[in-house]
């Protein structure tokens, strides 16, 4: 331990702490900006490089970033100084002299933490003037937005994409001046190795990154008399919404979301769990059946697009390991512009499928060619749970009194199993549910697997099903996953089934929630409230949904069916690794 | 694959492929690759630069920081002349404006260009080092010191020689 005085208080902590940290121990606050700290996914930037930490230090001539700087026995710091605050105001004069003062229509509005900071220290004048950095700005994904003028060069982004979800799409890029951070070449962010996980754009502190924002869009559909207009909402977005309305993290406000999405004018709202049961029913199909005739082991989940396209590029040589099931979202699309529309009498060509998902991937998922058969798309247009938090404010629905409604059926209908997709573990433990019934034809009493839960990056178990012992694995975070493929590929693990998921802990971490700004309670929480809405459920099969089971009887047949085929498989494009 | 598609002949990435192959530790290497590429095509092309990240596993965004940092290395082509003027603090009070002018003028380029016919680039630089030449002058790697505005008209004569 090291002991060092912070504003004339004694505090201990231990050899390699900064600074900060003993600051946060004695509930000293120091601001800071470009530092971002998840120590459960182990990221970890600490650039130093915004020089807003800075901090007096007894006997030292300069000031100290108090974020990289390590404590030393008998150090004696202060943090507000004349000289420290003086610092601190000039280093964001100086930031937000090179910045876009278009704050009224950002979309990162009353969301930012350069605008927060401004805030905290006052900022009225900016002292300072000159030439500003002239970035194009990148419409090329169709997730998200890069708008490199108002970058403030943290690296959280590089550090996400690079050390945590081993991407490496992004990098510093030129120097001095022209520095930016971007893809190869600076080539559009399209064309590179980046899977729209959207954990960059999650972290980012400023509008340099944010989500495509469809909400126009998805109003003028609503406007549009001919249009029908269906909504289903993912089951990590009602883990998270209530957030954005100050509600506290990890109350599940599903029936709140249903009633609000009725009251923009959405002539049906369901639900993509009643998908996630979908998903299950085919990819446990397939798992069966890869096991009994001696394919292709491990299956990988092949629900995250992230993911999908990670392993497109990363690991081409594997494309034939992944499941062929299309993602509950695509699922949902494909089912409802052909049974539904049939069951409700509604001309597919005039039904417009909007779904609300907690990740930015879903919107560039949606827009695959392979998601598209005969041209016409599964899914029109996707929102982020934030995009749905700006709708709900447009509206001025007073989200937190709303009383609880249920969604339409029969695409609204779902199981515990389908909840639990949301969470890290959940697709696993909701497709062991059913194959284990399946395989063994016994009912499965306890159908909690613990071991597939929580925010572990790599989680793993063996099963018994019927005497075969089943070894399964779960991934969050692709450089979890990538340690986990290469393992594979190597001979050196095997598995039966894989979950992967692009975003540490799973969809409640998805690219496209409300800002958790560093808190990994938040996520704990999100994924509590999906277990628990799982635990009240009568129904904790997929396969039991009532619902699916009216599916196949009248349309699919059975999982696997050529239909099925048609509709709720897919297939996978080799990529360029770069 | 990167050599499929490069103008620069397959035997540039033949030799580069070769000269990769004695580093036991690839991902430490790839400055001193960058720096024999460069020497091999003259310039790093986005080719250039997928073939090595391809050979070394480092991924291309990293490849194309660290060669937009370095301002030795350069992703477009360069004459077959590559004047550099010092503009170092030295130099620069002994008159290196006047020279860099001269070549500007007498090359029908702007410092930083290369010409259209790919015979002469003009770029400046900050010190080489060699002060008591001042004002200096490196063309191609040759050294020409204490130079005033007409000595450029020499070399450019001589250099066409």
């Amino acid at each position: 331990m090291v002991s060092l005085k912070i504003n004339g208080k004694s505090v201990e902590v231990p050899e390699g702490s900064t600074i900060l940290d003993a600051a946060g121990k004695l509930g000293v606050h120091i601001p800071t900006l470009c530092r971002f700290d998840l120590h459960d996914i182990n990221l970890h930037n600490q650039g130093a490089s915004c020089r807003v930490c800075m901090v007096e230090v007894a006997g030292r001539r300069n000031l100290a970033p108090a974020c990289a700087t390590p404590v030393m026995e008998g150090m004696d710091v202060k943090t507000h100084t004349p000289k420290v605050i003086n610092a601190r105001r000039v280093v964001v004069e100086l930031i937000l002299s090179n910045h876009p003062k278009t704050c009224l229509t950002c979309p990162k509005n009353t969301n930012c933490e350069l605008q927060a900071l401004a805030a905290e220290l006052s900022i009225g004048n900016i002292g300072f003037s000159g030439k500003t950095t002239q970035h194009k700005i990148d419409y090329s994904s169709p997730a998200y937005v890069r708008d490199m003028n108002k970058c403030v060069l943290c690296r959280r982004c590089e550090t996400m994409c690079t050390q945590v979800q081993t991407v490496n799409a992004l990098s510093g890029l030129n120097r001095g001046f022209t520095t930016t951070v971007g893809p190869a070449f600076n080539m559009p962010i399209a064309e590179s190795t980046c899977v729209s996980c959207g954990q960059c754009v999650a972290i980012c502190p400023t509008a340099a990154l944010s989500e495509v924002n469809n909400v126009g869009k998805v109003w003028d559909a609503i406007r549009n008399p001919d249009k029908f207009v269906i909504v289903q909402t993912a089951p990590a977005v009602r883990a998270a919404l209530g957030e954005a309305f100050g509600l506290p993290a990890g109350v599940p406000v599903t029936g709140k979301m249903a009633a609000a999405l009725r009251m923009f004018g959405f002539d049906k709202v369901y639900d993509t769990d009643f998908a996630a049961d979908l998903t299950i029913m085919e990819e446990a199909s397939e798992f069966i059946h890869r096991l009994k005739h001696g394919g292709r082991l491990p299956i990988l989940t092949s629900c995250c697009p992230g993911w999908v396209k990670f392993f497109e590029h990363q690991f081409s040589d594997m494309l034939d390991v992944p499941s062929t099931c299309k993602s509950p979202q695509q699922m949902f699309g494909a089912i409802a512009k052909t049974w539904l529309a049939k069951e409700l009498k509604v001309d597919p060509a005039k039904m417009v499928v909007v779904s609300v998902m907690p990740c930015i991937a879903k919107k560039y998922e949606a827009g695959r060619a392979e998601m598209a058969p005969g041209g016409v798309p599964d899914v029109d247009i996707v929102l982020t749970t934030r995009e749905l938090a700006k709708m709900i404010r447009e509206a001025g629905i007073n989200f937190a009194q709303l009383d609880d409604e249920g969604f339409d059926d029969p695409m609204g209908e779902s199981t515990g199993a389908g909840v639990i997709f949301g969470a890290s573990g959940g697709v696993l433990e909701a497709a062991l549910r059913t194959a284990y019934e399946w395989i063994t034809g016994k009912t499965l009493d306890k159908v909690d697997f613990m071991d597939l839960r929580g925010m572990s990056g790599i989680k793993e178990a063996t099963i018994d099903v019927a005497g075969t012992p089943v070894s399964v694995a779960v991934a969050s975070g692709l450089g979890n996953a990538r340690q986990l493929l290469e393992a594979i590929r190597a001979g050196e693990k095997q598995y039966h089934v894989i979950e992967v998921m692009a975003c540490p802990g799973g969809c409640i971490d998805g690219g496209g929630q409300p800002y958790h700004k560093g808190h990994v309670d938040v996520l704990l929480k999100r994924m509590e409230a999906l277990y628990t809405e799982d635990k009240t459920k009568v129904l904790r099969k997929s396969h039991e949904n009532p619902f699916i089971k009216k599916l196949y009887a009248e349309f699919l047949g059975e999982p696997h069916s050529e239909l099925a085929h048609k509709l709720l498989h897919t297939s996978y494009v080799k990529r360029p690794r770069m | 694959m990167a050599e499929d598609n490069c103008q620069c002949g397959e035997s540039g990435f033949k030799k580069l492929a070769e000269y990769i192959r004695q580093f036991p530790d690839k991902k430490t290497a790839l400055i001193k690759v960058l720096y024999e590429a460069q020497h091999i095509f003259g310039f790093l092309s986005k080719d250039v630069m997928l073939f090595v990240a391809d050979k070394l596993d480092v991924p291309a965004a990293k490849i194309s920081g660290v060669v937009s940092f370095y301002s030795y290395f350069t992703t477009t082509p360069k004459g077959r002349t590559q004047i550099k003027c010092c503009m170092g603090t030295a130099c620069f009070v002994r008159g290196a404006e006047k020279i860099i002018s001269r070549f500007e003028e007498k090359l029908n380029i702007k410092r930083g260009e290369t010409g259209a016919d790919l015979e002469y680039s003009l770029d400046s630089l900050r010190c080489v080092g060699a002060c008591g030449l001042a004002p200096v002058v490196l063309v191609n790697d040759q050294v020409f010191g204490k130079l005033e505005a007409a000595d450029v008209d020499t070399i450019l004569a001589n250099n066409q020689g």
